[in-house]
This record gives C-alpha cells, sequence and structure tokens, in this order.
C-alpha cells in the first residue's frame, strides 16, 4: 500500500500550487493515474480521502483519470498490440512506453477570494 | 460581498500542475545517484517476491566475489533485521531499513541508512557503502510497491523463483518493466516443478520488459552464479566508465518542501554548498 505516500506528496504539491493563491480553498484536484504507473485508483482514492482532511486539500473532491498504457516501437512509432511480445513486428524495433507509466497531479481548481 | 455586481465573491482558479507525484523521490533518487557515481559505486536494487530468495541469492555472490570487489548493502524489512543479519554473517558490511508499514523502500529512506544515525544498528554501512564496489539494496519482499521507486540504482535486479509459477510477470507488470535483469532463482527446484517451463517464463517476460533479459540460477548448487557475475561486473564496467559529476556539480537545489535542516555529517569529506530553492 505505497499509494498513502503519493496522496501525501500529492498533498505536498497541492501546498506549493496554491502557495501564490492566498486564502484559496481547494475545491477539485484532478490526478492522472497511468495502467503501468503502479497505482491502485481506488486506494488512492481511499487514502485520499483519509488524509485531505488534515491536509490544505480539506473537503477537496478528487477525480482520477485513469491513462491506459501505451506501448510503440521506439524506431518507427508504430503501436504495439496488447499483450503481445514488446517488440515492433514491422521493424524489429525496442518498445518504448508512450503513455501510461505516470501518476501525475495534473490541474487544480480553487475557489479565491477576490479582492 | 456585494449583491449588486457580485464584486468580493469568491471565484474559481484553474491551476494546471501537470507534475509527477514522484518528483520529490526521484529529486532524492539522482542527489544519490550522483554521489554513488562519484565514489566509483555500482548500487543495485534487488526487488523481488517474499521468498524469491534475494537474500540467498546476495549470500552467494559474497562467497563469489570474496577477495575480488568490495560489497555493502542495506535490506529493507517490515519488522526484523534478519536479512541484514545474514548478509552480515555472510561477509557482507550491511543495515537494516526496518520499514515498520511501508511496503518498500524510498530514496529518502536510503539516503537516511547511508547517512547513519549515530547508535544505530548497521550505522557504519554509510562508510562501507561508500568505500564499496558493489552496493545492494535489498528491497522489501513485494512485487508491487518497490517498482515505482527510484533509488539511485544502476540497475534494477527483479529475483523470480520458478517456485512463483510462470505467469508473475503478466500479474505484476509494472514490476517487470522496471526491471534491467531478471535472475530466476531455485532452478534446482526445476524437475519438482510439472507445470513450470523456463520457455513459458520467458514468453511472459518477453510481453513486460521492452528489454528481456534473464539469468537462471541456483544460488545453493552454484548453477548460473558465473553468468549472475559477469552481469555484475559489466555494470560495474559502465560505472568506471560513466563520466564522474564533477565535485560536487550536481544540483543540491531541493525543489520541494520538507524540514531542510541538512544537519547530515557528510563523512564523505566534500564541500557541500546547498541551495534550496524553496517553493
Amino acid at each position: 500500500m505505497h499509494e498513502a505516500s503519493l496522496v501525501s506528496a500529492l498533498c505536498d504539491q497541492i501546498d506549493r500550487s496554491i502557495a501564490p493563491h492566498p486564502g484559496a480553498i481547494v475545491r477539485v484536484v484532478h490526478v492522472r493515474v497511468g495502467e503501468l504507473a503502479g497505482v491502485e485508483p481506488e486506494l488512492f482514492k481511499t487514502a485520499f480521502e483519509l488524509l485531505r482532511e488534515a491536509r490544505s486539500c480539506k473537503g477537496a473532491a478528487l477525480v482520477v483519470v485513469a491513462v491506459p498504457a501505451e506501448w510503440r516501437c521506439r524506431a518507427c512509432d508504430a503501436a504495439l498490440p496488447r499483450g503481445g511480445i514488446l517488440e515492433c513486428a514491422a521493424c524489429g524495433g525496442e518498445a518504448r512506453l508512450a503513455q501510461g507509466g505516470d501518476v501525475f497531479l495534473d490541474r487544480l481548481e480553487l475557489e479565491v477570494p477576490d479582492v | 460581498m456585494c449583491d449588486v455586481c457580485g464584486c468580493g465573491d469568491p471565484k474559481l482558479v484553474s491551476v494546471d500542475v501537470h507534475s509527477s507525484l514522484l518528483s520529490a523521490n526521484d529529486h532524492e533518487a539522482a542527489h544519490l545517484r550522483a554521489h554513488f557515481l562519484e565514489g566509483g559505486v555500482t548500487a543495485i536494487n534487488l526487488m523481488g517476491s517474499p521468498g524469491s530468495g534475494k537474500t540467498a541469492l546476495l549470500e552467494a555472490t559474497s562467497r563469489a566475489l570474496a577477495g575480488r570487489f568490495k560489497l555493502a548493502a542495506v535490506s529493507g524489512d517490515l519488522a526484523t533485521t534478519n536479512d541484514s543479519d545474514r548478509l552480515a554473517r555472510a561477509g557482507i558490511p550491511s543495515a537494516a531499513i526496518t520499514t515498520g508499514t511501508a511496503c518498500h523502500l524510498d530514496a529518502a529512506m536510503v539516503g537516511r541508512a547511508l547517512q547513519g544515525t549515530p547508535g544505530a544498528t548497521g550505522s557504519e554501512v554509510g562508510e562501507a557503502a561508500r568505500a564499496s564496489d558493489f552496493f545492494f539494496i535489498e528491497n522489501v519482499g513485494n512485487l508491487v510497491c518497490p517498482a515505482i521507486y527510484d533509488l539511485g540504482q544502476a540497475a534494477n535486479v527483479v529475483a523470480l523463483s520458478v517456485t512463483e509459477g510462470v505467469d508473475k510477470p503478466l500479474k505484476y507488470p509494472v514490476m517487470f518493466k522496471a526491471a534491467d535483469l531478471v535472475v530466476l532463482t531455485k532452478v534446482d527446484l526445476l524437475p519438482h516443478l510439472r507445470d513450470v517451463s523456463i520457455a513459458a517464463i520467458a514468453d511472459a517476460l518477453q510481453r513486460v520488459m521492452p528489454r528481456p533479459r534473464f539469468i537462471e540460477v541456483s544460488a545453493t548448487e552454484g548453477t548460473g552464479m558465473a553468468a549472475w557475475i559477469e552481469w555484475l561486473e559489466a555494470r560495474r564496467d559502465e560505472t568506471k566508465r560513466a563520466p564522474r559529476p564533477a565535485a560536487h556539480a550536481h544540483d543540491h537545489g531541493h525543489a520541494h518542501d520538507h524540514d531542510h535542516a541538512h544537519d547530515h555529517d557528510h563523512a564523505h569529506g566534500h564541500p557541500h554548498s546547498h541551495t534550496h530553492a524553496k517553493r
């Protein structure tokens, strides 16, 4: 269960991101979780609901967007079939993970006092 | 708040961040990696299931490399120092990183173990690690969580025992995607495992590892140890060829906001200028 430590890192990033907006209330946190990021979205949401209460994002909603894994050929950029051998059938090139390997804080929606 | 024109009402602002949740760990890992390279230390992050044979592999490695290379290790363990004790008995200066409930090691834990807490078990390990040729980080037995944490290693090795069956790579793709090498352990047991074939494991690895590479090993019988040692020596050659970071030209700026007293003891005796770009 490393989701808790990732949520803790998320809360740290939220703190840094809202620092330029004094008095801001965090309403929505948008996170993108890759299929091969090693993060279980349901555990991540549960950990967020627990940990947010003591943090600056208390009460905020979490939106998790799942990003499917996509392997492509490093040489010719052809998409490789899911579940297949990780070698390009067309040119024999090595596979690279084009998307779905990361977990990141995408965007925040803040409510800031108008001055 | 004005009910005529709405002035003073709170307004909604969208802030784009696009930042990896692992960026703080990755930063610590880059710091460790620079230190390892600077000291000519080849760091190996050894991962695998509980009971996959990680400790036995390192014990056999110690026997095979005795007198030729200096070794050091840290072992991540939830509750005991058993693995670290075994490694120490096998002649590898070693410290336990007792993680409590944490299911993985992160770069900060390895960094703290290397700095050494005075009086703590194995507080000498930092010195031994800095003087070592190979520094093994034996991760917590777990095929899930350790996979995503960079520890500053030169290479990730996953120990997969043949008794775990042939489909573990497909079940735990994140771990095997991160592996530079899979050591298939306990191959002396293959004659007893009717449903396990090396070909089936190799096929599964090809579907999750962009550069599938595995070595069949029996740590108890010595099978495959020569190939494993050869692979380690190739990593050592890479470390020696790698451009050394200039005397601490690497960035000590920390973009994260944890406590930065930075009073750790840099026993390796170089001047440190820490710029802490707190954001």
